[in-house]
């Protein structure tokens, strides 16, 4: 069973592979959403170039989340900041309730148009589901392992690395991936705000009633989407596997 | 033992606050909607007993926050700081805007967010270390909401360039914010309708469950801009195709397709947590419910279901709060709702247009969450009792 | 020499730990057993500074445990818990050599090392060596915590209620090895438990703790001839003494001249399986022999019944 959703899933790369390389192999497939003289696959710009801005936009957002994140968490579990462990998870919470939109809109006061409030606003937005994540990781340790720790002469440094996080990995790995997946998805939106993503793609069509740009948009985001996640997810089963669980 | 002691979120906390009163400024004032403002402080905003006023309630609070003091204090200066800076705003845009000026905007600044955020905070962590059960917590959200409602009415606000944007806009805003709500709340309502019933299904045939979690958990992945998009394709056919499907309201754009995108969106954490809060119904119940004779429905709707109902609200929770989020992207596709404001503002580099469609939403998704996780809250049994003990 | 003064723990108000005094000899086993809540675990982490004492000084060979970095100190006592507490994400190798890597060994003497244990808990590190800790038995895993507090070699190994999650079959064969491995390494060893018969089964010296004191510290015959309170006796159960008082020593010592029918017995088992033997096989008297096979003498139910009787 494993090896079948392997291939599914390296055939699904494949396409997405050639759909961006030789879109013009799928008209055919899209022709019959389009009025008869529209174009039918995206011609304000290179699909594999927006698609490479989307994930380059992505990964630095998230990247950067992640760092700060686990940064935070990491702070918050260690006993000098243990005052601040109560509040940042309510404010992690409270966070939460921010819809992406509205983070993103309130940006763009602040940053300008373009890159910037994307980014920013993935960032914040990617910040929650790691910090949310690694806490509960560092916190939900099994007691006995960290008693071992301390009793085996670990420092506190030695611990964290050696210990907490490795341990916490799994449960950090699926809070990326849950930024990974929302900042994809938000990044589309990122283009309301003149952000080069594949959400131009999706705008010009709905713009322009085009339904084959809203689908070739949208596919692209979703392939991806569906492709990372499970990629991260078969990283986290394979290092929670190893620990046993 | 009662030497006084610094605290150090308060410290941190009334650095900001010092920072937000004194170093950057208070209120933003520009000509008209579309130059660049002038930034103008704290003294400059207000007349002058309100602006002694300000600062002293704020400094009151930087105090009480800096030193360590009782949570009921803190939350007392927190919500006191909180509501002179709501009520300085507001006097703040009619003492900057001349008598008559229509065409003027006075605007919050970066000072006033700052203090807002270092006071939220304190009140966050105030609440917090009180932990008050969740009925107070409604009250003390419906008090806020009170307050922000009187300074709506009170005409306090309205010199604020967002209610200036509110006011040339007044119907249209509130029939925005119908459909926000009826996206959210009513996909919320089918998906709840249509979500138990598969998540008991799910719970009691295995096979069923595996590809049915598996497909919506792909459909929680594509990126809502997309699948509101992609919808268009099928809703569009049917509104063509299928007889009195367009009379009804089905159409590619619109309502239609943002509701089903939402619908579908709200699918998987109910039915997810329909199957994770049966699974967790304990052995020993379910047998000994079997054991005295119950049936296979009477065991579900007497034992199985309230005990796992908890887990479903939670699920409930989680659908209302990400709905309301991505309501506003419905106006991508013509559905309205907030979104509507923000993306026109947006458009027209007009941030107060941004605010009028972005603040409704959050306040809506943050007073959703309260309510809800006060509503679980009290829908589990013993947590609250054994917490407080 | 491991010399505990008057050592507190305070929380808050209460005492957890209250003015205790101990002087361990070196390469014995004491066990300190109590109830729950007796301060037993929290004195025993006292002396690697897991804990820190509100008062009082705890030396070890002279030195006091304040004077290097609790980590450092660490390194130097060997720990072992209950359920283990072997990182999920090393292998057992790995895991044994947790402190000797911390103290920068090289890596052939690691490995050495590391092989070394495991052929003396019976794992072999072919096998086991490479695997993660999941995938042994409770047992296995056990004996692994054991092997990676011993992995640097140290003087004194401290355990907490270590065979505590295994079942009675295990238990048993654990406590065995324990004392062989002691012996072997002549390794200070303080043990804590709640439970009578194991420190009955391991001590060289018991220590009983209630509320936070240590109301009796003795051999383990002295603690069931003369129990210092009635919460001692209590613990010791009453209906049990006689056969305690047996389980002590090995029927070598209730030897007595003359011959009996029989198969022999050995004179390196305890006095009480003596008598069982003897209640089972309905004789009044059997043959002893050494553990060449030579018969030297018998052990008679009178004489032990003798044996078993408490102070008049």
């Amino acid at each position: 069973m494993p090896k079948l959703s392997t291939l599914f899933r390296l055939g699904v790369f494949l396409v997405l592979l050639a759909f961006l390389l030789q879109p013009q192999w799928f008209e055919p497939l899209l022709r019959p959403l389009v009025q008869a003289n529209a174009p039918v696959i995206y011609n304000q710009g290179s699909l594999l170039q927006l698609t490479l801005l989307h994930l380059r936009t992505v990964a630095i957002a998230v990247s950067a989340a992640a760092m700060v994140a686990l940064a935070l968490a990491i702070l918050v579990t260690r006993e000098s900041g243990a005052e601040f462990l109560p509040l940042s998870r309510s404010l992690v919470n409270i966070g939460q309730t921010f819809p992406p939109v509205a983070v993103l809109a309130l940006a763009v006061p602040i940053f300008g148009f373009g890159e910037k409030p994307t980014l920013i606003a993935l960032f914040l937005y990617g910040l929650l589901p790691i910090f949310e994540n690694a806490l509960t990781g560092l916190t939900t340790l099994p007691p006995s392992v960290m008693e071992a720790a301390r009793g085996a002469g670990m420092t506190g440094g030695q611990r964290l690395l050696k210990v907490e996080l490795p341990l916490a990995m799994p449960v950090i790995l699926a809070g990326i991936r849950l930024s990974v997946v929302i900042s994809l998805a938000t990044a589309t939106i990122g283009s309301t705000v003149a952000a080069k993503t594949l959400g131009e793609v999706i705008i010009a069509g709905l713009q322009s009633n085009n339904l084959a740009f809203v689908v070739q948009g949208g596919l692209i985001v979703a392939t991806l989407a569906v492709l990372l996640h499970d990629g991260l997810q078969a990283a986290e089963r394979k290092l929670a596997a190893r620990m046993g669980r | 033992m009662r030497q006084l002691r610094f605290d150090k979120l308060g410290a941190i906390i009334a650095a900001l606050a010092l920072g937000g009163a004194f170093i950057a400024p208070f209120a933003t004032f520009r000509a008209n909607r579309i130059v660049a403002g002038e930034a103008k402080t704290i003294v400059e905003s207000l007349p002058q007993p309100w602006s002694a006023a300000v600062l002293l309630v704020i400094l009151v609070g930087v105090l009480v926050a800096a030193m360590r003091s009782p949570a009921i204090l803190r939350l007392v200066a927190a919500f006191a700081a909180l509501a002179v800076l709501a009520l300085g705003i507001g006097v703040a845009a009619s003492h900057l805007t001349p008598e008559g000026n229509t065409y003027a905007r006075v605007s919050p600044a970066s000072g006033f967010w700052v203090m807002l955020f270092a006071f939220g905070l304190l009140a966050a962590d105030a609440l917090t270390r009180l932990r008050p059960a969740p009925f107070m917590r409604i009250v003390v959200l419906v008090a806020v909401l009170a307050f922000v409602g009187m300074l709506l009415l009170s005409g306090t606000w309205d010199g604020l360039s967002i209610l200036r944007e509110y006011a040339s806009r007044v119907d249209t805003f509130w029939a925005e914010a119908r459909k926000h709500v009826t996206l959210a709340l009513g996909s919320l309502v089918a998906a709840t309708i249509v979500g138990i019933p598969l998540g008991i299904l799910c719970h009691r045939v295995a096979r069923l469950r595996d590809g049915l979690l598996g497909v919506l958990n792909a459909i929680q992945t594509i990126p809502s801009i997309a699948l509101f998009g992609i919808l268009i394709a099928p809703l569009g056919w049917i509104a063509a195709n299928v007889p009195g499907a367009a009379t009804i309201g089905i159409r590619g754009i619109g309502v239609a397709p943002a509701f089903v995108a939402l619908f579908l969106y709200s699918l998987l954490p109910v039915v997810a947590n329909t199957v994770v809060g049966l699974a967790g119904v304990p052995r020993d119940a379910n047998d000994a419910a079997r054991g005295i004779g119950m049936t296979d429905w009477q065991r579900l709707v007497g034992i199985e279901f309230p005990l796992a109902f908890p887990v479903i609200l939670t699920g409930i929770r989680i659908v209302l709060v990400q709905n309301i989020g991505l309501a506003t992207i419905a106006a991508l596709i013509g559905g309205g709702g907030f979104g509507v404001f923000v993306f026109q503002g947006v458009g027209q580099t007009a941030m107060d247009l941004v605010l009028l469609g972005a603040v409704p939403t959050v306040v809506l998704a943050f007073a959703a969450a309260i309510v809800l996780d006060a509503v679980i809250e009290m829908a589990t049994p013993n947590t609250r009792q054994a917490e407080a003990a | 020499m491991i010399e505990i003064k008057n050592i507190t723990k305070r929380y808050g108000e209460t005492a957890v730990v209250d003015d205790v005094s101990l002087t361990i000899a070196p390469r014995t086993v004491t066990v300190v057993v109590g109830t729950s809540g007796s301060g037993k675990t929290t004195l025993l982490r006292m002396i690697n500074r897991l804990v820190e004492p509100t008062s009082g000084t705890i030396r070890l060979d002279g030195e006091d445990n304040r004077s290097l970095p609790g980590y450092e100190l660490r390194r130097r006592i060997g720990y072992a818990i209950q359920g283990h507490g072997l990182f999920p994400h090393r292998t057992v190798a790995q895991n044994i050599a947790t402190v000797p890597t911390l103290l920068g060994w090289e890596r052939a003497r690691i490995d050495a090392k590391v092989d070394e244990l495991l052929q003396l808990f019976q794992l072999d590190p072919a096998d086991f060596g490479p695997r993660f800790p999941h995938e042994l038995s409770g047992g296995q895993q056990q004996r692994v915590g054991v092997a990676r507090a011993l992995a640097a070699e140290p003087k004194v190994l401290l355990m907490d209620e270590p065979f505590g999650a295994l079942d009675p079959i295990i238990r048993a064969k654990a406590q065995d090895d324990l004392l062989a491995i002691q012996k072997h390494f002549e390794t200070t060893v303080i043990l804590v438990t709640h439970d009578m018969e194991e420190a009955f089964q391991l001590a060289d010296r018991i220590a009983v703790m209630d509320k936070g004191k240590v109301v009796q510290y003795a051999t383990p015959a002295e603690m069931l001839i003369k129990p210092a309170t009635p919460f001692v006796e209590s613990l010791i159960g009453v209906s049990e003494r006689p056969y305690r008082l047996l389980a002590i020593e090995p029927v070598l010592s209730a030897v007595e001249p003359g011959s009996a029918d029989g198969t022999a017995i050995s004179s390196t088992l305890s006095q009480r399986e003596a008598l069982a033997e003897l209640l089972w096989s309905g004789r009044s008297a059997l043959p002893v022999a050494d553990p060449a096979g030579a018969i030297i003498g018998k052990v008679s139910l009178e004489g032990l019944a003798k044996r078993a009787a408490g102070p008049v």
